[in-house]
């Protein structure tokens, strides 16, 4: 198991899990349309999600749009 | 007259911040009514639970994203938050905002300049929320910014605009549109903005969390508009004393 931090929130993923897993995880709309991520504070496009594999205590932000501003 | 932002047209003067709406239906009634062709929004961490999408509601009115940096408190946050609203949305136009105080939600100048400076190298399209400080306004058009966007009182303190002299100093000396951006209470507020010569409002709690929204942001639609044409009707100059309208001579001897 890889343990990251996952929106806050300590998240187990299986070992070998990629970004796109924990954006999954996450609950991030299928295809992840209007969805952007950080890991641990730098951006990944979209495309590199699948290739990238996580690490133990990775901080993972997965953000969409909201009402704001 | 259209408004010009970074080479784009945009009929409507009045840019809409979609936070603060009760539902996305009561928000998608009054971007209608507001005719606005810009809209902000916020980004935050994905929440599976929230209903609907703002996006859908936002494109079904007509309205592009204005992605904002709300919540940032360093130029370093600001930044990447703007980055991942571009790989989000696909837009590279930003309203960068950095806070320097959480009671007032007053910008930090120092961090919005840095931050400035960062995405406008970055290929950025910034339009920033600014102080109604004339020389930071000044900073921040000659570092690239498309627009400056000063504040007229706190966000969502419905103050109307603070400083008159101030705005009118930035409104004389800018080359890049400037926005009138926080505080707006009433539609007299948006008009006066408009008559100081600013070439758009921007606002959100006014209409969001006016009891009508949608009535509210009709009648920011016909404020801003108004605004726009006395400005350019010229007003005429305020005196002293009266000056009849009615013809001095001719008038009868009636006892």
């Amino acid at each position: 198991m890889t343990a990251v931090y996952l929106n806050g929130e300590l998240c187990e993923l299986p070992a070998a899990a990629t970004l796109e897993q924990a954006v999954r995880e996450a609950g991030a709309p299928e295809g992840g349309r209007g969805v952007a991520v950080a890991l641990d504070g730098e951006v990944v496009p979209r495309g590199d999600w699948a290739a990238t594999p996580l690490r133990e205590g990775q901080h993972v932000e997965v953000l969409q749009a909201v009402q704001g501003g | 007259m259209s408004l010009e932002l970074a080479g784009r047209s945009f009929d409507s003067r009045l840019i809409l911040g979609s936070g603060g709406f009760r539902n996305l239906e009561v928000m998608a009634e009054a971007v209608e009514a507001s005719g606005a062709e810009l809209a902000t929004v916020a980004m935050r961490r994905v929440d599976p639970s929230a209903p609907g999408s703002i996006l859908e509601v936002l494109e079904a009115a007509g309205c592009e994203l204005l992605p904002n940096t709300a919540g940032c408190f360093t130029a370093r946050d600001a930044v990447t938050t703007a980055r991942l609203a571009r790989e989000a949305l696909g837009t590279d136009w930003v309203k960068l905002e950095v806070i320097g105080d959480d009671r007032t939600l007053l910008p930090d100048p120092a961090e919005l300049l840095d931050a400035v400076e960062t995405l406008v190298a970055d290929g950025f399209t910034v339009l920033p929320y600014t102080s109604d400080d004339p020389v930071l306004a000044r900073r921040l058009e000659d570092a690239g910014c498309v627009a400056v966007m000063p504040l007229g009182s706190p966000i969502g303190s419905g103050m109307g605009i603070n400083n008159l002299y101030n705005l009118r100093l930035i409104v004389e000396a800018a080359r890049v549109p400037v926005i009138l951006d926080a505080g707006i209470g009433t539609a007299s507020d948006a008009t006066l903005a408009m008559e100081m010569g600013c070439d758009g409002v921007l606002l959100a709690s006014a209409v969001s969390r006016a009891e009508d929204p949608a009535a509210m942001a009709r009648a920011m639609r016909l404020a801003v508009e108004a605004g726009y044409q006395a400005r350019r009707a010229g007003r005429i100059p305020k005196r002293l004393l009266a000056q009849a309208s009615s013809p001095e001579e001719g008038v009868p001897e009636l006892t």
